[in-house]
């Protein structure tokens, strides 16, 4: 009966060690400075990790199925290059497009979405058809989407792209306010991508086959789920995902250069690790997935609130993954 | 099927081969290993592509180009090797690749009534909700039979479904099974043990060499008319005769037990000079994790192994090549070979230490000289020490790894399965093999779920039951069903 006890204790370390670590870091930051227990940073830290969340659940399909992605951050800096251009404002001089009518938003978050599931489908099809790892295959379109972008940022002007249509302001800066707490737009967005995804992991056939597949392929393929399709469209998806993560983040911060979006599928692969996302395929979860971006953010912002260097971030930073992967892999790893 | 013809690089594996299965039958097929059973099968079911002949099912000609295709139409199959995503639950994965929908979204619901509608037609009780990984191997082998059965199957394939079952779950099995038959379905059974064939098979099916030999009703033959058949010789040939003779003790082995259990407890045993020493037992006995913790691969909480009397702690596999010990593999493409590398790393891998010459370099005239060696002494047959050895046959691959053990210069030599997946021919040359070292005053363990196989080499064998030693028996003075009693004896 002890023994059992001793078992289940050790368990559940294991499987909640990631959540130990949120609320450790958050207990340290707030016995440091206790006016960091308020609203306002609490809608802060939710509205930071918005875009992250929701660019972190396109990786995370990925992960599951064996796969990564390290294009993500440069289709993300692709759509939000491509939205800057098309929603700047009628009365701004430095337009790019200066005779461009008014587009609605809703125009352009198809345009952009469509861009992205394009250059999914095409990461998919060198993964799944060309049988490429998707470690290099991504490398590879992580690279081109970035000379893709750089080109059309040159064309349009070579200069931030800034100056933005009020509806596109107010599309990504908007909140509501309830006394000391902003509800963001951007966290509806990500709260909505967070639905999403849910839904499709756990209720959808296309979710429980991206999961057969990064748990056993070989099991997939002989019970019948075409394996290459499926990666096809999940990594379609996870353009979707970038491309209105890009749209957000530009106009989040107000304007947008070829080089947004830099090293973003680091932060965003790394969240998902930290959240339980086994690299060996078959296992993760939403609620991991948003508990690995608010650690980050956390650190963030919270540690620069009590005034931590940046430089000592980056260490707790990667001591973090470490620690999580390792916890993962206990998990996972039988013992000889 | 008839005339189902199939190529591989190097290898004919089928030769106008001949299946015929009735319905409400159970069809026995049979043939040594590499007979080409599965690869028979795998034509029939889609993985493979036939080379030539035809398919009827139902009376209609039919060309499966997909699994898919095959479980729709109504083929199904048991697979050798469990194929599960561990990490889902049962129900996952029996409704994988056809997922009851209730709109756009999966019918859970109906997925959970399902699966207790078909676990209780095949009196099977598992729990639809938990996961794969936490089931029994024989549960998971119920799961796998119940997928097959939920397809509606015309035509049930199951290979060797007993192999890690006891004897109990194998008469539930079989209850099930002649359900099935019950039901109209014609099953195709491959299995390895005569008594199973004979209790519950109608007709029988039997390949050599992927040649087919004959199809006919079981009823009026006996087991050695079919072992003749499936041999094609008699039985007396199949191994080498021995002449090899134990000496003096060792090894000792005193109460061996695994730190991380389920797995090897209290295991005692000795093992002389000149002598080969069998392990035997169901699948999932423990057998390999033996011969693991003697070779430091898995770790001890207790006991200890004297070698010549002198305490050996092997905490590594390099502390054990150090002092004596070798281990061919039981999965050698896993753990065996580098199977893009060359005739010369796969033979010196192990031994690489003993290459170098000044500065730290490695001498290449020794290298070659001992490649050499390896090829000349285990007849491999290879056209250059620079051809890769995933290229060469099974048999040929596993000559080099004992050419690589025995470069080692163990005094212990431990083999898993060394035979496995290897043709007859090769199998005799490797028996040979095995009794010269033997003779060489080498001692060796040898595992193996062939039951003639141990019969035939081995001095002595010890049986393990779930991870116990049941006993160790004198090769001469036992038979099959003394060691099947002693396999069962902790079940």
């Amino acid at each position: 009966m002890e023994s059992l006890k001793n078992l289940s204790m050790t368990r559940y370390l294991k499987e909640g060690g990631i959540y130990a670590v949120l609320f450790i870091l958050l207990a340290v930051i707030i016995i440091q400075e206790p006016s960091f227990l308020s609203l306002r940073n609490l809608s802060n830290i939710l509205t930071q990790s918005s875009v992250r969340i929701i660019i972190a659940l396109g990786v995370a399909g990925l992960i599951v199925t064996q796969g990564t992605d390290l294009s993500a951050g440069r289709q993300v800096g692709l759509a939000a290059v491509l939205s800057a251009s098309l929603l700047q404002a009628a009365e701004n001089v430095n337009r790019v497009y200066p005779d461009l009518g008014e587009i609605p938003i809703v125009g352009v978050i198809l345009v952009v979405c469509a861009v992205g599931a394009f250059i999914g489908l095409v990461n998919g099809i060198i993964v799944a058809y060309l049988k490429v790892t998707p470690f290099i295959a991504t490398l590879g379109t992580m690279i081109i989407v970035y000379g893709v972008n750089s080109l059309y940022f040159d064309s349009v002007g070579a200069s931030p792209i800034a100056g933005f249509d009020e509806r596109f302001s107010t599309f990504a800066q908007g909140f509501i306010r309830l006394g000391d707490f902003k509800l963001s737009y951007l966290l509806f967005y990500a709260i909505v991508a967070i639905c999403v995804v849910w839904v499709i992991w756990n209720k959808t056939v296309f979710g429980k086959n991206i999961f057969a597949i990064g748990g056993n392929p070989e099991a997939a393929k002989v019970s019948g789920v075409n394996v290459p399709k499926t990666l096809l469209m999940i990594y379609a998806l996870s353009g979707v995902f970038y491309a209105f993560g890009g749209m957000l983040e530009a106009g989040r911060i107000g304007s947008a250069t070829n080089n947004l979006g830099f090293m973003y599928e680091l932060d965003a692969i790394a969240a998902c690790v930290v959240g339980g996302v086994s690299f060996a395929g078959g296992v993760g979860s939403v609620a991991g997935v948003v508990t690995g971006v608010l650690i980050f953010t956390v650190i963030n912002y919270g540690m620069t609130y009590i005034g931590v260097s940046p430089y000592w971030q980056y260490i707790i930073k990667g001591s973090i993954i470490i620690f999580a992967v390792a916890l993962d892999s206990m998990k996972y790893a039988g013992k000889k | 099927m008839t005339g189902i013809d199939k190529q591989f690089p190097g290898v004919k594996a089928l030769d106008k081969v001949n299946l015929k299965v009735r319905p409400h039958s159970i069809h026995a097929l049979m043939g040594e290993n590499g007979a080409g059973k599965s690869t028979l099968l795998k034509c029939l079911f889609g993985i493979y592509e036939k080379d030539a002949g035809e398919i009827l099912f139902l009376g209609e000609k039919v060309s499966f180009q997909s699994s898919k295709q095959a479980l729709e139409s109504g083929v199904s199959m048991v697979h050798q090797e469990l194929n599960q995503v561990l990490q889902r639950t049962v129900m996952d994965n029996i409704w994988l690749g056809r997922y009851p929908l209730k709109g756009f979204f999966v019918d859970h619901d109906k997925m959970y009534r399902d699966t207790k509608e078909v676990f209780e037609e095949l009196d099977i009780d598992i729990d639809p909700k938990v996961k794969v990984a936490t089931l029994s191997v024989s549960q998971m082998q119920m799961l796998e039979i119940a997928k097959a059965f939920s397809y509606d199957a015309k035509i049930v394939i199951m290979d060797e479904p007993t192999s890690s079952l006891s004897e109990k779950e194998v008469s539930h099995l079989f209850k099930i099974i002649k359900k099935l038959k019950e039901k109209g379905c014609g099953i195709v059974y491959i299995s390895h043990k005569m008594e199973e064939i004979f209790e519950i098979c109608d007709d029988i099916t039997i390949l050599r060499d992927g040649v087919w030999v004959d199809t006919r009703p079981l009823e009026g033959l006996t087991m050695d008319a079919i072992i003749s058949m499936m041999v094609g010789r008699e039985l007396t040939q199949r191994f080498p005769p021995k002449t090899n003779v134990p000496k003096e003790p060792i090894l000792r082995v005193n109460n061996l037990t695994a730190a991380n259990q389920p797995s090897i407890q209290d295991i005692s045993f000795d093992l002389r000079k000149g002598e080969v020493l069998g392990i035997a037992g169901l699948v999932g006995a423990k057998r390999t994790d033996i011969v693991e913790a003697l070779f430091g691969i898995r770790e001890r909480s207790g006991g200890e192994i004297l070698l010549h009397d002198k305490v050996m702690r092997n905490r590594d596999a390099h502390e054990a090549i150090q002092n004596g010990f070798a281990l061919v593999t039981e999965e050698r493409r896993a753990t065996g070979i580098y199977g893009n590398l060359d005739i010369t790393f796969n033979s010196l891998v192990a031994n690489v230490e003993q290459y170098k010459e000044n500065f730290g370099l490695l001498s290449n005239r020794k290298m070659k000289s001992d490649t050499q060696w390896v090829i000349d002494s285990m007849s491999v047959k290879t056209p250059s020490h620079q051809t890769n050895i995933g290229s060469l046959s099974g048999g040929n691959q596993q000559k080099v790894i004992i050419g690589r053990w025995l470069l080692t210069q163990p005094e212990i030599l431990m083999l898993d399965e060394p035979t496995r997946g290897i043709d007859v021919g090769a199998k005799f040359e490797i028996y040979q093999l095995i009794l010269e070292l033997a003779k060489k005053d080498k001692g060796i363990i040898i595992i193996s779920s062939e039951m003639p196989e141990l019969l035939g080499i081995t001095d002595r064998i010890l049986v393990m039951s779930n991870g116990r030693n049941a006993g160790i028996v004198e090769t001469k003075k036992t038979d099959q069903s003394e060691i099947l009693a002693l396999a069962a004896r902790y079940l």
